[in-house]
């Protein structure tokens, strides 16, 4: 079964220089000076199917979270369509929704209502939750005090006990320690063996190679291609060593 | 699209907003009211030792004024920066949008309530006598929440696009504070104006306060009838622009 569709997806960002003023409002109402316009994506079309590991690979700026952004329902493409069956839990960006002036107790609620759960839910999850952290009794200190890698472990802990039907990653995990990277793995691939999908972007070819079994990539908005990640693999390590 | 618990979200969210705003504060939430009893302090002075003034029980008529205008403008104000203010949460989790600006509207209810009992342990120490019409202070202010709730909604989506919108609000509220019926009664208002005050939902929910706590009588079915509609033409309105707004939202952000 197909569980996420990409149709012809396309994504325009207008640049202006930071500051819009007035004058550029009303330029851009009356169609004078559209400024530039930069292609985030440009007609990337691809399916991803129950239960598979997709990796989106490419170079900076290629279009890769602006990819997951739309997968997520957080941004609208401006052509094209982005269909998904399922329920997702994002992880774009280390620990968005918490707050550093909230205690790890309570960045964890809030997360877990954010993600979508009930009061009871959470409850029941918490000592789970915070097992997986293992940062001790600093779940009673504000998010402030906490180091990257504590900020990442609660994070990801909230993000792993949700249960969904797909798991995004965007290039989180590289903050934690070995101990808590190899936990990580091995409840993504309990996850995996569960039948979920994950998607995933991040520049670690052999966290890649071993989480994900297909793979894109784009380049400056344009998928050169999708399928086997091995294959994907070796046509992005011939293209890199081409340019250099 | 995010399916989950509603209720659960809005309050740990309104939770957020609460700590956030009086975790580091020695005062904590006392600030709540101590901010109305120093303002009320100042224009006490000025309306009845420098200006004169005969208006009987001139603290409530005051608080009247001021408790559900502070509410008002701090929650317009508030609403209108909460999309910007939280933009990482906005960009980066997929949860229904509607519910960040009427959060930061709900949160400021807190100070609301807080000032409310202000306002009718003041009464009270005035020497005057509840009445049957109290019933219908509960309506009146939830629907001056509904309001603001609607003003929240469409002035945050607009500040995505243009950022000024904030201090349009600051200013606006300046003018509000001089055009609502709070430091002057509102018999003094000539005859062609009075339709357009009671349009106005800050104003009509001041007059209904001051019919009801000061006056002991019933505010009146026009004037409840068009608190009403405000309320919900502009939550309608709030609503509607919001939808049509928030598809822009991630580019703008």
């Amino acid at each position: 079964m197909k569980i996420i569709t990409c149709e012809n997806v396309s994504k325009t960002f207008h640049r202006h220089s930071g500051q819009v003023l007035l004058r550029q409002h009303l330029a851009y109402l009356f169609g004078r000076n559209r400024g530039s316009e930069f292609h985030a994506l440009k007609g990337v079309s691809f399916d991803v199917v129950d239960g598979e590991g997709l990796a989106v690979i490419g170079s900076n700026g290629a279009g890769k979270s602006t990819l997951l952004s739309m997968v997520a329902g957080l941004a609208k493409p401006d052509t094209g369509s982005v269909q998904v069956n399922g329920r997702i839990a994002a992880l774009l960006e280390l620990g968005s929704g918490f707050h550093p002036d909230l205690t790890g107790t309570e960045n964890v609620y809030l997360n877990a209502a954010l993600l979508g759960f009930t009061e009871k839910q959470t409850k029941e999850m918490f000592g789970t939750i915070v097992d997986f952290a293992a940062i001790g009794d600093f779940m009673d200190e504000p998010l402030r005090s906490y180091s990257s890698g504590m900020w990442l472990r609660l994070a990801f802990s909230v993000a792993v006990n949700v249960d969904p039907d797909i798991l995004i990653v965007d290039e989180v995990l590289a903050v934690g320690d070995q101990d808590f990277q190899a936990k990580c793995y091995d409840r993504i691939r309990g996850f995996r063996n569960a039948g979920k999908t994950f998607v995933c972007v991040s520049h670690s070819k052999p966290i890649l190679m071993e989480l994900c079994d297909q793979a894109i990539w784009l380049d400056h908005g344009e998928m050169m291609m999708t399928g086997p990640i091995a294959d994907v693999f070796e046509a992005y390590e011939g293209r890199l060593q081409v340019q250099t | 699209m995010w399916h989950g618990d509603y209720r659960f979200l809005l309050k740990n969210l309104i939770l957020k907003d609460f700590r956030i705003r009086y975790r580091n504060m020695s005062l904590g939430v006392f600030w709540s009211l101590l901010n109305p009893v120093v303002m009320l302090g100042v224009y006490i002075f000025v309306f009845t030792q420098l200006l004169k003034n005969d208006t009987p029980h001139f603290a409530v008529f005051l608080l009247c004024g001021i408790v559900p205008f502070s509410f008002f403008s701090g929650a317009w104000a508030a609403g209108t920066s909460s999309m910007v203010d939280n933009a990482s949460l906005v960009k980066r989790v997929a949860l229904p949008r509607e519910l960040i600006p009427i959060t930061s509207v709900l949160s400021t209810c807190v100070h609301l309530i807080i000032q409310i009992g202000l306002l009718l342990v003041i009464v009270l120490l005035s020497g005057i006598p509840v009445n049957v019409y109290w019933l219908w202070l509960p309506l009146i202010w939830g629907l001056e929440v509904v309001f603001v709730c609607g003003l929240a909604l469409l002035f945050s989506a607009i500040n995505v696009y243009v950022r000024d919108t904030r201090y349009v609000v600051d200013s606006a509220n300046t003018i509000l504070f001089w055009l609502v019926p709070i430091v002057y009664s509102f018999a003094i208002i000539p005859q062609r104006f009075r339709a357009i005050y009671r349009w106005n939902p800050v104003a009509a929910l001041v007059m209904a306060m001051r019919d009801i706590l000061l006056d002991a009588k019933y505010p009146g079915n026009w004037l409840l009838i068009q608190l009403t509609l405000g309320a919900f033409f502009c939550l309608g309105i709030g609503l509607l622009v919001f939808r049509k707004l928030k598809e822009g939202f991630y580019d703008y952000l």
